[in-house]
């Protein structure tokens, strides 16, 4: 597990690397980004997700302003069950997603069991294309829709997995001028999959867990959702 | 890997090239060879597209244009790779089983019984509801007319010889869907293949059937079309399922996918919910 990761990770990047407008990779404060006009927040995970989850929806607030679509993978014929679970952790509306489902703020949009979720511009497709790295829903193929859909309106977060979905994704976003936040591996049940995506590209936040939630709302706070 | 703002409007102008070249592609294709993506969904198109323009060793959507265009061979090959949905025996079980106890006493007081199955791609779904139709004693008073676009997907469900790597996958769906029997009954292991019984496909009609150019072909009591329609968008959605009314019987049963849904189209008014979760519909007007 997560033997390819490389040792500078942490945000170990020399400060002269940094982007304009980003002080350090783990500096929770939001500068520039937050005057941006966020459209969508994209989230994945794996291994450990669901108690991820649980704790970033727990801190947002029931006005959001932007939807949030999610892949946490999951056994091809579960159902209802994770729905539910994040129903119960949330205020946000939490739907397991039907094809061409209109998108709404607030609303937080799973990918359902053994489809891809793919995203449109102001409405989400299922497609059962072939699982992408064995995964079926893919986290790649949610990210690289979302930014081909919405550039750089994209926020992109990478939390706790065992395999390196959503790398690839990450770079995708970053390439199209989005956000991507990853959890900081050390605090990720899984470190492999945030780390993987550290490594792929330049993601703008390194994070631990319990300041992930926080962080989304300061970054969306001024974002309004256009559909 | 520069990020730069530059870098960012270049990635943004790419974007923008590559969206017009799939609709040329497109567009050459429906008025060359008479197929017409231009109203699929365009997430999955693009992806489906990108992966045989990488196959075919090319860098770019317009170099497939010229590809296709002139050598029909690839268009067989982008043919294939825009139509197979990958599909499984009992895909989505509850789905046969809500069959199984809701439909199937409707059928019974039926004395004959058309199904359609449209877009049946590699047939795994078709066998399975032949399985199930034996086993309820309905089969020999039903006839299922299964069609797809691609005539070699149809080649593939006719013979009816699934990789035996799969029956592991297909046993519990099977078994999860309520199934009476036992399901290695159905088939003849031979190398890696499993071999399905010759009677399961003795009142099946395999045709090639394109449902965004062909008109409808007969009235039915079932239609089913699962998983196709997520390929579409809105619009084609609507046209498709217009085809599907025009040729359902009064009170005919419409199955969808288990995440599709009438809701958005024009003729949500014109079934009743029959199993909300599972997307059995009936039509009542």
């Amino acid at each position: 597990m997560g033997a390819r990761a490389r040792r500078d990770s942490n945000g170990g990047t020399g400060s002269s690397e940094l982007p304009p407008g980003i002080r350090s990779w783990t500096d929770g404060r939001v500068l520039k980004e937050a005057a941006r006009d966020y459209q969508l927040v994209a989230i994945g995970c794996s291994m450990g997700g669901m108690a991820a989850l649980q704790t970033i929806f727990q801190t947002l607030p029931k006005d959001f302003p932007l939807p949030i679509t999610v892949v946490q993978h999951r056994y091809r014929t579960s159902n209802e069950g994770l729905p539910q679970f994040l129903r119960r952790h949330s205020k946000l509306n939490v739907v397991d997603t039907t094809d061409k489902e209109w998108i709404k703020p607030g609303t937080v949009y799973l990918a359902p069991a053994n489809y891809h979720l793919l995203v449109e511009r102001g409405e989400l497709s299922l497609s059962v294309d072939e699982a992408v790295a064995y995964s079926r829903p893919s986290i790649d193929v949610m990210f690289e829709s979302a930014a081909d859909a919405y550039g750089s309106g994209v926020i992109g977060v990478v939390l706790t997995g065992a395999n390196s979905d959503g790398a690839r994704g990450a770079e995708r976003i970053k390439k199209r001028g989005g956000f991507v936040v990853a959890q900081d591996p050390a605090t990720a049940e899984s470190p492999a999959m945030p780390q993987a995506a550290i490594d792929a590209t330049r993601v703008d936040r390194i994070l631990p867990l319990e300041r992930i939630g926080p962080f989304l709302v300061e970054l969306c706070r001024g974002s309004e959702f256009h559909g | 890997m520069s990020n730069s703002p530059a870098a960012i409007i270049d990635e943004q102008a790419r974007a923008d090239l590559e969206q017009i070249e799939i609709g040329l592609l497109t567009e050459g294709i429906y008025k060359h060879y008479g197929f017409d993506f231009r109203d699929y969904s365009l997430p999955s198109l693009r992806r489906r597209i990108w992966k045989r323009v990488y196959a075919e060793g090319l860098s770019t959507v317009s170099g497939l244009i010229e590809k296709v265009l002139h050598d029909p061979q690839s268009m067989e090959r982008l043919l294939l790779d825009l139509s197979i949905n990958t599909t499984a025996m009992f895909r989505d079980p509850t789905f046969y089983l809500s069959f199984r106890q809701k439909i199937v006493p409707l059928l019974r007081t039926y004395p004959f019984v058309r199904i359609w199955h449209a877009g049946c791609s590699t047939g795994e779904e078709v066998y399975s509801m032949a399985i199930l139709l034996q086993e309820e004693g309905l089969y020999d008073r039903c006839r299922i007319y299964a069609t797809d676009i691609n005539e070699a997907v149809l080649q593939k469900a006719k013979s009816g010889i699934f990789p035996l790597s799969t029956m592991q996958e297909n046993t519990s769906n099977y078994i999860t869907a309520g199934g009476t029997g036992t399901f290695s009954d159905y088939y003849t292991a031979r190398y890696d293949y499993a071999i399905f019984r010759p009677s399961l496909r003795e009142n099946v009609v395999f045709a090639q059937h394109n449902l965004v150019t062909d008109a409808s072909f007969n009235h039915f009591n079932v239609i089913f079309c699962r998983n196709v329609l997520i390929y579409f968008n809105n619009a084609l959605q609507d046209r498709v399922q217009q085809l599907f009314l025009q040729s359902m019987e009064m009170f005919g049963i419409l199955g969808l996918g288990k995440k599709e849904s009438i809701k958005f189209t024009t003729v949500a008014d014109d079934y009743e919910t029959v199993d909300a979760e599972e997307r059995l519909y009936r039509r009542v007007r």
